[in-house]
């Protein structure tokens, strides 16, 4: 038996193998739910109630994946490039800022006016965090990996302090109980986004724009000549730059899509769902984090985000809501961190296969260059 | 009399490949054995099974008439097998002592502390007993690349090395160096070591080998006394049919205008030290100019420098008249400069793209490959097919990702690539670096009709065969510098020699 590398992949391998892998973790969750008491085929069918079937589950699992497809698409479209963007989190929390400040400014303007600013705010913040580790990359050779990280934790710190530890102008300070228990202010009635209802299930605006994301980023990827740079540069940076293409500004230009994406994924928590500065809930979601492995999980396909962030987000919502004493929260953890196991491990049959062989005589041909 | 080394049938088998198939092979106590074969034809995998990085699938391998086992190429270094790579293994920042102790575990590289006395004495007297000229406290990035391989050889005969395998080793030295490693070679022959020298240069089997084992295609051909073969008998074994070895034809197009000149083009190297410094010269349209010398004498960084990668520190290039702005492959491209950079896979191609994108890496900006910011696939595809067909490049479809395709293809697909963009002048650097002989052919062919087209092309090549055999003018570049100009029609390659190794 020997494991050799595949010349050609076949098509049906990218479907095939991440539906096994997913498989083997249920496989090996069902392991882990025996060994802890709990029955696996009763706890998957609640499980997936919970996420999917039960009444208005779905629209809460919509909710939970709405920014992870901000995040995963923020992720994908910078590791296309060979660009590890890993400020995804810092990028989400900086376009809440922007998108809560601009929302509060713009209080009393046409709602639709309001909505469209909040939008524009919080991709210009993200993109403007994402900007730092991009000229740092294009212009003095830094790591992305540690400078969009550490960011990370900078915003994170000042987005507490904007709300616990400053009386800035996104503090609520009206009464004495917010002075107490320290939270944004309540965005005002313009700056909500709209949802709509189609048989019971709730799309929120957030979850639609992260859609059309989706198609754009597939649109630019694969019918354009800045997604044919993105492609060249991300496999061999001097064979771009060999032909000609301007690889600093092309970097650049890609961490600002990135960091853009994740701030209306941040935008998006102030206007869809929280309608305030929330530092401890936004911290607390590590949807940054999920971005990543969700980009990972999807091979940097934009389609493929859509799916795995709704999956992601529907186990998400189902550990909201079954746990308890007889559903401890951890399993959700555990069978994240297992799926995401088994799909890495998976990668591996994509790009290898395994051989038995048997009779290695017949494998006679003519001998072109040796593979070293 | 008992051979040093025995290999008994030795077959080594990778996905696909048969790389070695039931080879034999003898060489001698006191004997340099070459081993001559086309890329491909399982040299390196032979030197790699004896040198115990791989192991052979079937068959034997004895030395000195026992039979040996290698696990790992600790075990051929203890039996007495060393190396010496066409990349050097060298640490860098090192000196030579201790890069020569290095990987030791007999001697010095026991103890926990090291005695540099005691190495550099050692090496001192190698160095002298063998005509390998080297301080050993030198520095290794201080070394020119002759002076390295001889680090690289010392490194092997501090190990005791009985049996020592030179891979290419001429590639890099200019013809007077080459002649001085010839004598090394000779004067370890003669203290009863036995050297095993791989090479596809005929004369130089012929000038130091005392028998050559000829590989074609994984299996050992024949092996021959040097003494009664000749450059086209060997060349016949090698190929396994005649061919035309290079001579120069009479270049066939009409030399017109001026389309290259530089004046005083200056240009640093990767560490920042003058690489290129004060080069003038101009191509004609119609004409091959070479550019010669030894590897590492500004060749890359002057190539690099018109094709506009590498800023230009002074001088100007004109470009068809034209002045070149510098530091732009944007402007470069778009003044009809094509090149073919001696990096194929990385940069000349982006591996993990397809045939197809590869074809239209410089072309995608333009209609008809795209319109306006999108691009036109259908154009893509159909040009690469009709490209790929005009230069016959071998590859399952123009969708397969470039590394899949041998050197020689991709050699093919960057040619197309860049004679479809119709050039004005053509920079081909090291074009035929690592091609078989087929593959060499094909690319002096497209070379000559290039030139035959009225092109300029400026070639730079460490090959003087290759220059002979193509070249209208020489220059030949030593340390930066042009060290003299010389029609090709009455140049020799003694006197190039000399100029390569900066010497009038």
């Amino acid at each position: 038996m020997r494991i050799e590398r595949r010349l050609r992949q076949p098509w049906w391998l990218s479907v095939a193998v991440p539906v096994v892998s997913i498989a083997v973790a249920f496989l090996l969750t069902a392991l882990v739910l025996l060994a802890t008491g709990h029955p696996p085929l009763h706890s998957f069918r609640r499980l997936f109630d919970a996420a999917f079937v039960a009444n208005g589950a779905l629209s809460e699992t919509v909710v939970s994946a709405t920014p992870l497809v901000f995040t995963g698409l923020a992720a994908a479209v910078a590791f296309r490039m060979n660009l590890f963007n890993i400020g995804g989190e810092g990028q989400l929390y900086a376009g809440a800022i922007t998108g809560a400040t601009v929302g509060l400014l713009m209080a009393g303007a046409p709602s639709p006016l309001v909505v469209v600013g909040m939008i524009a705010a919080g991709a210009a913040g993200g993109a403007f965090l994402a900007a730092i580790p991009g000229i740092l990359r294009a212009f003095f050779s830094t790591n992305e990996i540690i400078t969009s990280l550490m960011l990370n934790y900078v915003v994170g710190v000042v987005l507490t302090y904007l709300i616990f530890d400053s009386h800035s102008y996104l503090r609520d300070t009206s009464g004495f109980e917010a002075n107490v228990f320290p939270q944004g202010k309540t965005l005002p009635d313009e700056a909500a986004w709209s949802s709509w209802t189609i048989n019971g299930l709730v799309l929120p605006l957030g979850f639609l724009l992260a859609v059309g994301v989706a198609v754009f980023v597939w649109a630019l990827y694969t019918r354009t000549r800045f997604g044919f740079e993105v492609q060249v540069i991300g496999d061999s940076a001097r064979a771009g730059r060999y032909a000609g293409m301007r690889t600093r500004r092309k970097i650049l230009a890609v961490m600002c899509l990135s960091g853009g994406i994740a701030g209306v994924g941040g935008a998006s928590q102030d206007g869809d769902f929280r309608h305030q500065l929330d530092p401890q809930g936004l911290q607390q979601a590590n949807y940054g984090y999920g971005g990543i492995v969700i980009a990972a999980l999807a091979r940097y396909n934009p389609f493929a985000v859509l799916l795995v962030a709704f999956l992601l987000g529907g186990l998400q919502n189902a550990g909201f809501t079954l746990q308890g004493a007889d559903f401890p929260a951890g399993l959700v953890g555990v069978m994240q961190g297992l799926i995401l196991f088994c799909a890495l491990g998976g990668e591996l049959f994509v790009r290898y296969r395994v051989r038995f062989d048997r009779s290695p005589r017949t494998v006679k041909t003519a001998a072109p260059e040796p593979a070293p | 009399m008992q051979p040093a080394v025995a290999l008994r049938g030795i077959t080594k088998r990778f996905p696909a490949v048969l790389a070695n198939d039931q080879v034999d092979f003898e060489a001698a106590l006191g004997e340099v054995h070459a081993l001559l074969g086309e890329n491909g034809a399982g040299k390196t995998t032979l030197s790699n099974i004896l040198t115990g990085l791989y192991r052979p699938d079937e068959g034997e391998i004895v030395l000195f008439g026992r039979p040996a086992e290698f696990h790992s190429p600790r075990d051929a270094i203890d039996a007495g097998v060393a190396m010496v790579h066409q990349h050097f293994r060298l640490v860098v920042p090192f000196t030579v002592a201790e890069n020569v102790v290095l990987g030791d575990h007999r001697d010095v590289g026991r103890t926990f502390l090291l005695h540099p006395r005691a190495i550099e004495r050692r090496v001192e007297e190698l160095s002298r007993r063998y005509g390998l000229a080297v301080d050993p406290r030198a520095r290794i990035w201080q070394l020119s690349v002759g002076e390295q391989q001889r680090v690289e050889i010392l490194k092997a005969l501090y190990q005791d090395a009985r049996i020592l395998i030179l891979d290419e080793p001429t590639a890099v030295l200019t013809p007077q160096e080459a002649g001085e490693l010839f004598e090394t070679m000779r004067a370890m022959a003669a203290d009863g070591r036995t050297v095993i020298f791989i090479s596809h240069k005929l004369h130089e089997v012929k000038a130091v080998a005392d028998r050559v084992t000829v590989l074609r295609r994984g299996r050992s051909v024949v092996t021959v006394s040097t003494a009664e073969a000749t450059p086209r008998s060997l060349a016949a074994l090698m190929v396994g049919r005649e061919i035309e070895l290079g001579r120069r034809q009479e270049s066939a197009g009409e030399v017109g205008e001026s389309v290259l000149d530089l004046e005083g083009v200056g240009a640093q190297g990767d560490r920042g030290s003058a690489a290129v410094k004060g080069v003038s010269f101009s191509v004609r349209s119609g004409e091959i100019v070479a550019v010669a010398g030894v590897a590492g004498n500004g060749q890359r960084e002057l190539a690099e420098t018109i094709a506009g990668i590498r800023p230009r520190t002074s001088g100007t290039i004109r470009v068809s008249g034209r002045l070149l702005s510098g530091a732009d492959p944007r402007a470069a491209i778009r003044a009809r400069v094509g090149y073919v950079p001696e990096d194929r896979l990385g940069t000349g191609v982006a591996p993990g793209l397809s045939v197809a994108n590869n074809i239209v890496l410089k072309a995608y900006r333009r209609p008809p490959v795209s319109r306006g910011p999108l691009l036109r696939f259908r154009e893509i595809r159909d040009r690469a097919r009709r490209l790929m067909h005009q230069y016959d490049v071998r590859a399952p479809g123009s969708h397969v990702p470039a590394w899949h395709l041998s050197g020689g293809n991709l050699q093919k697909v960057v040619l197309a690539r860049e004679f479809s963009g119709t050039p004005a002048v053509l920079v081909a650097a090291s074009p035929t670096r690592g091609l078989d002989v087929a593959g060499i052919e094909t690319v002096h062919a497209y070379l000559r009709e290039a030139a035959a087209s009225g092109v300029g092309v400026l070639l730079i090549s460490e090959d003087l065969d290759e220059i002979l055999a193509l070249a209208d003018r020489i220059v030949v570049m030593f340390e930066g510098s042009v060290s003299g100009e010389r029609d090709a029609a009455t140049a020799t390659a003694d006197d190039l020699g000399l100029l390569m190794a900066g010497g009038e």
